[in-house]
């Protein structure tokens, strides 16, 4: 053998610097095949992006009018891009303004509701038998909670307030969580590799923490993507009965709400609004779709 | 061999699930008789072999030593101390000294982890003091030992083949430097060409490490390879105890008489040649064991003494153990006729 291909063969065979592909790494090289998802990971980035440092680039503000321009349509001469609403306030800042509004009520909601319904739920399906059972009554308790009413009580009795409305509806969808990851749970406690963790000495917080949990992870991450929009969409009807954001802040529900009200002189209040509120909402579902196929376990090999 | 003190006494060992088998809302418990009355010992460096068909009790035992499931009643008396009556605290330290090694070579191994970290995770149990470096050596030398290439530390379990993956559970089982193993069929899933290799590595690891070894397998020829001695259990009792050689050339129990028969012979004259009584119908429910002897349903020397009396496990010669009435009947008879014996008059 020469010099050059043993140089070659010792190259091909250096293993020193490769790291395994975990699968997570796995599904994400299968998530970029897919355009569907990956068309909406770029439409959810350029609107989390735009919804952060538009209004900082506009010269107008969300709630101060624009005295000289009520219900103007869209046009590059006033400098308002999505026109102005009926008090003469920028469309374009407000409905950026409404976007951080609903993307935070989205991501905080189902970010109390994942924390609350993953320990609920691993705990519930990793104890099992009799706190199972008491546990997961008490969820089907919850359900039978009209949400509307428990909702609508809440803001009379503590007044509009944005923070009500990220726990009213993390309170309520935390449940579902809890239902799915009790469910992973239960299929998981009997895998073999947690009782070779027991069998190795682990503690059982230890087995919950480092071996239920992240393999609970892909189905949330699925139910995340999946859950968000879901979210933006009961602020969105919510701010449409007028229990939503107070103003002069607003949601898209809000805008799309104002606007459905002046459809007849002013569209663009309605178009640009729910445009948008659209566009994130197909964009999640899609990437949740994406997600779920990416990680499906059934061709991880 | 019985001059040393043995690591391990389990005496009387029962373990019992209790199964509902009620329908709707009634409910109709049942006991489940997995482990029933098991004793022997284990000597320090010697592997025991347990051998037996799927479902007799074999994964209940090695589950029972380790206290993953608790006994019912009887002792584990693990180097003078009954582990039984140990708090589940104090017998998740003990898994320091006892480890398990698993059936399936690739679901014992967490997905979501890299080969280091699995094999890792004992010593992070046990040892939370030890600086990553460390570990990480120690894993390293782990690997190596079990014959895989410390360079594939940070490869996930999905992308090894299965026997490399029963390496990585077996440098796992290892790193703790336990007292004893217990073997929980560690090669049933394996292609036979690997299996070879497992059992090898286990013996030379046992021999380098001075182990005691549990093997447990339905596989014959394997436990003839690996154990000093032979436990043979059906429906959760243990049938004889032999040393390794004795059991496969003059087996006294029936069960483990149509054990060895069943193996085949790899020659095809003497295959051909060869007289079988193979065992006839299935192993009964142990929901609802027969009276007497358990195996008196399959046994071609069945009398209507089996029935009636339970046979106790009956110490012999060179400290082989029978549990059978009539095994010296048997023995006298299947020697001169190889042929089944008429039932005694009763």
């Amino acid at each position: 053998m020469s010099e050059v291909t043993r140089d070659a063969f010792d190259r091909a065979l250096d293993t020193r610097n490769v790291r395994g592909r975990s699968l997570y790494i796995d599904a994400w090289h299968r998530l970029l095949k897919n355009k569907a998802a990956v068309t909406a990971l770029i439409v959810l980035s350029l609107m989390v992006v735009l919804v952060i440092i538009g209004p900082m680039l506009s010269n107008w503000d969300h709630e101060i009018p624009d005295w000289e321009h009520y219900s103007t349509p869209p046009s590059l001469e006033t400098g308002h891009l999505f026109g102005t609403d009926a008090l003469g306030r920028d469309l374009f800042v407000r409905t950026l303004i409404g976007g951080r509004i609903s993307l935070l009520v989205g991501l905080v909601a189902t970010l109390v509701s994942l924390i609350i319904g993953i320990s609920y739920g691993a705990v519930a399906g990793f104890l099992g038998g009799r706190v199972d059972n008491l546990m997961m009554r008490f969820v089907d308790g919850i359900y039978a909670m009209p949400f509307m009413f428990f909702v609508i009580v809440l803001m009379v009795v503590f007044g509009r307030n944005i923070f009500l409305i990220f726990v009213a509806i993390g309170a309520i969808n935390w449940l579902d969580m809890a239902r799915i990851v009790r469910g992973q749970t239960l299929s998981l406690k009997n895998k073999d590799f947690v009782e070779a963790a027991r069998a190795s000495g682990a503690t059982e917080f230890h087995i919950i923490r480092r071996h239920i949990i992240p393999n609970l992870l892909g189905v949330v991450i699925v139910y995340v993507t999946l859950t968000i929009p879901q979210v933006i969409l009961v602020e969105s009807f919510l701010s449409f009965l007028g229990l939503g954001v107070q103003e002069p802040l607003t949601s898209w529900g809000a805008l799309v709400n104002e606007g459905a009200q002046e459809l007849e002189t002013a569209p663009w209040s309605l178009l640009f609004p729910a445009c948008f509120l659209a566009a994130t909402l197909f964009a999640f579902n899609f990437l949740g779709d994406g997600l779920r196929d990416a990680l499906d376990p059934k061709d991880r090999f | 061999m019985s001059s040393r003190a043995p690591v391990l006494k389990v005496r009387d060992l029962a373990v019992h699930f209790r199964v509902d088998r009620g329908r709707f809302f009634r409910h109709d418990y049942q006991t489940l008789r997995a482990v029933d009355n098991v004793s022997f010992d284990l000597y320090p460096a010697e592997t025991l072999g347990i051998v037996g068909e799927s479902g007799c009790g074999k994964s209940t035992l090695a589950r029972a030593i380790l206290g993953l499931v608790r006994p019912q009643a009887g002792s584990v008396v693990w180097l003078g101390e009954d582990l039984a009556g140990l708090s589940d605290e104090a017998m998740r330290l003990k898994r320091r000294e006892i480890q398990l090694i698993f059936q399936d070579p690739l679901g014992s191994l967490d997905p979501r982890m890299t080969v280091g970290e699995i094999v890792a995770e004992p010593l992070r149990v046990f040892y939370p003091s030890m600086s990553r470096l460390q570990v990480r050596e120690r894993v390293a030398g782990m690997m190596k030992l079990v014959g895989l290439s410390p360079a594939q530390i940070n490869r996930y379990p999905h992308e090894f083949s299965g026997g490399q993956c029963q390496r990585i559970g077996i440098a796992r089982a290892l790193v703790v430097n336990p007292r004893l193993v217990v073997c929980d069929e560690p090669v049933s899933a394996l292609d036979v060409s690997i299996q070879a290799q497992i059992v090898n590595l286990l013996k030379d690891l046992q021999k380098k490490l001075q182990l005691s070894l549990i093997f447990i397998a339905h596989d014959l020829s394997v436990v003839r390879h690996v154990s000093d001695r032979v436990l043979v259990m059906y429906l959760g009792r243990i049938m004889e105890v032999a040393d390794r050689d004795s059991i496969y050339l003059d087996p006294r129990h029936p069960y483990t008489r149509a054990l060895i028969e069943s193996v085949p012979i790899p020659d095809p004259v003497a295959e051909r040649a060869r007289v079988r009584r193979a065992l006839e119908g299935d192993m009964p429910s142990p929901l609802d064991p027969p009276t007497g002897c358990v195996f008196r349903t399959r046994c071609p020397f069945a009398a209507p003494v089996c029935a009636d009396r339970v046979p106790v496990l009956e110490a012999l010669e060179d400290g082989r153990q029978v549990a059978c009435l009539r095994h010296e009947e048997i023995r006298g008879f299947a020697e001169e006729t190889n042929s089944v014996p008429p039932a005694p008059e009763s």
